[in-house]
């Protein structure tokens, strides 16, 4: 805590739960058993009632406040918003953030061994969709003795879990905090998908997904997969604003043969190369899949308002303006449906140029809008 | 608390589900959820009307009813609320129509043009009135579609909109009479009730 700022959670450090009794996929089949890894931060009040659940996106992980080490540069990915007196306030609320199952940080997935051959699951990990996730959440809120969540909390694919949470546990969520996030992809957002895992599946070292057994990576798969995804997650202006058409080195002279590199080019490989070295390339078309397939209102007669008649808790949705991955559209499909479904529900669109990335971004009316809500989640946990 | 909100609130059953155009900072829904346990929801475009708001921990959509109401279903709500907003629209008669629609009764509160003052005031001096009840100058003022009494009642009885009740708030409440008996030229704040 000393060297880190005064609203940090300050050090931290992951949990893992084991789970023994046998999770039915959405896919029909069977996880033996699985293990999630998870923090939190704050402390459980004596009633249980202040627990928040935090669902990460696409890339994320378990670690969403505070640093792992003194030496850590940086903390974790949704610092801006959890900690002492910030929007999700660990002074009020216990927080959990558990890494996804399927996942490459630690929770049972991909690169973990599958018990029934000895062997790592690699490709052969089974398929899982977002109710899976609400499923093995739900363990993990009974492992922790938490019987409702005073919030799910969620942008992006984040957003999309808080909503099945909503349907699946009615009675087990007080609020659902929905940012920048949709019912469905749209046709464009498969199509990113889709490029993304060509860029991983064409890569001679992807063997299939049986990477692992031949040691190798597919790091130039990856690394192109998350150069597409950076892109879709900002917006054209953010990225004139951050990079322009300043160069990195070499020159655009008459007279010089040299290649000029642009530092926009710099930054987004530096940006892949880094997640290729952290990013497990099996979870990563896992989790693309599980965004494809997602359809809130599919079981339902594709009706979204009949879905959101099931739900029993308050919605807070928040978008962003230059978020075209995410865009505020999608967010108000939402909350149309919420209000015919007659459901409690605020919305708040932010000026932001940020992109979908925004919802990272501590973009002060943001975090107001985000806070003012967050205090009568607070108030009404006691 | 102002004189036509007041008048509103009697109109407002309880238990109801009540949405409130251009809600402000949301005081007025927190008194109906308090004082008749309605279900609100509150629309406005300010930023921060809308977080006061969502921190008095009410619902809140960031929508602009100028531009769309379409989002709400056919009679969806018991009442639909718009207290002194109806002179800031770009299109007032459009959003009456889609008040009508949304909700099986309205209420409709305005500054009545009409009263003695801004006759005095527009016909001594010939400038647009400005007063504590009208602050603005004509050319920074948000309300671009003033109406009187008359001009409101002759709307309603164009469009088939039915006046279930009108009230009015006059200059004090010893003068309450006079904006009763002649509401066009006595009534401040005109208030209706009104259903298709």
């Amino acid at each position: 805590m000393s060297v880190h700022a005064p609203a940090s959670v300050g050090l931290v450090s992951p949990q893992t739960a084991r789970f023994e009794e046998p999770l039915l996929l959405a896919c029909g089949r069977t996880l033996a058993g699985f293990e999630l890894v998870f923090e939190t931060y704050g402390e459980l009040n004596d009633a249980r009632s202040n627990a928040v659940l935090i669902c990460h996106a696409l890339s994320g992980s378990h670690h969403a406040a505070g640093y792992h080490s003194d030496d850590d540069k940086k903390p974790g990915w949704w610092d801006e918003c959890i900690g002492p007196g910030k929007p999700i306030d660990t002074n009020r609320f216990f927080v959990v953030c558990p890494n996804n199952l399927g996942g490459c940080h630690g929770s049972t997935g991909p690169t973990h061994t599958n018990p029934e051959t000895g062997e790592r699951w690699g490709p052969d990990f089974p398929p899982l969709r977002a109710r899976d996730w609400v499923h093995s959440q739900a363990r993990l809120a009974d492992h922790l003795g938490i019987d409702c969540w005073a919030a799910v909390i969620g942008g992006s694919l984040g957003g999309m879990q808080a909503m099945r949470w909503a349907l699946e546990y009615p009675d087990r969520v007080k609020h659902a905090v929905v940012i920048a996030a949709a019912m469905k992809l749209s046709a464009q957002n498969l199509a990113f998908n889709e490029i993304a895992r060509q860029a991983i599946e064409s890569d001679p070292d992807f063997h299939g997904g049986h990477y692992q057994a031949k040691e190798a990576n597919p790091d130039a798969g990856l690394a192109l997969a998350r150069m597409v995804g950076h892109i879709t997650y900002l917006s054209d202006n953010a990225m004139a604003n951050k990079f322009g058409r300043e160069l990195r080195s070499g020159s655009l002279e008459r007279g010089t043969e040299d290649e000029a590199e642009f530092q926009v080019q710099s930054y987004l490989r530096y940006q892949g190369s880094r997640f290729s070295g952290t990013f497990d390339a099996n979870t990563y078309i896992l989790m693309t899949r599980a965004l494809d397939y997602f359809d809130l209102a599919r079981e339902y007669d594709n009706d979204p308002v009949k879905a959101f008649r099931h739900a029993q808790c308050s919605f807070m949705v928040l978008s962003f303006s230059t978020d075209w991955r995410f865009s505020p559209a999608r967010s108000r499909e939402i909350v149309d449906a919420l209000i015919a479904a007659d459901k409690p529900v605020s919305y708040v669109e932010i000026e932001a140029d940020e992109g979908h990335d925004a919802f990272l971004m501590p973009i002060p009316r943001y975090l107001a809008a985000f806070s003012a809500y967050m205090q009568r989640v607070a108030r009404e946990a006691g | 608390m102002r004189q036509d909100l007041t008048h509103i609130l009697r109109w407002i059953e309880p238990g109801s589900r009540v949405l409130d155009l251009g809600c402000g900072d949301g005081g007025f829904l927190e008194q109906l959820e308090r004082e008749r346990q309605v279900r609100g929801l509150g629309l406005d475009v300010d930023d921060d009307n809308i977080t006061a708001g969502i921190a008095r921990g009410l619902n809140i959509i960031e929508q602009d009813m100028d531009e769309s109401l379409a989002n709400f279903p056919d009679q969806s709500f018991d009442t639909v609320v718009m207290a002194h907003a109806l002179q800031v629209l770009h299109h007032p008669d459009k959003v009456l129509d889609e008040m009508l629609r949304i909700g099986r009764q309205c209420i409709v509160t305005f500054p009545n043009f009409a009263h003695w003052r801004c006759r005095l005031y527009l016909g001594t001096r010939g400038k647009m009135p400005v007063s504590k009840f009208l602050p603005y100058n004509w050319y920074d003022t948000p309300n671009i579609h003033f109406c009187t009494v008359n001009d409101f009642e002759a709307l309603c009885a164009d469009r088939g909109i039915r006046i279930v009740s009108r009230d009015t708030a006059g200059e004090g409440a010893d003068q309450a009479w006079l904006a009763r008996a002649w509401p066009n030229l006595f009534a401040l704040t005109a208030i209706y009730r009104i259903t298709r």
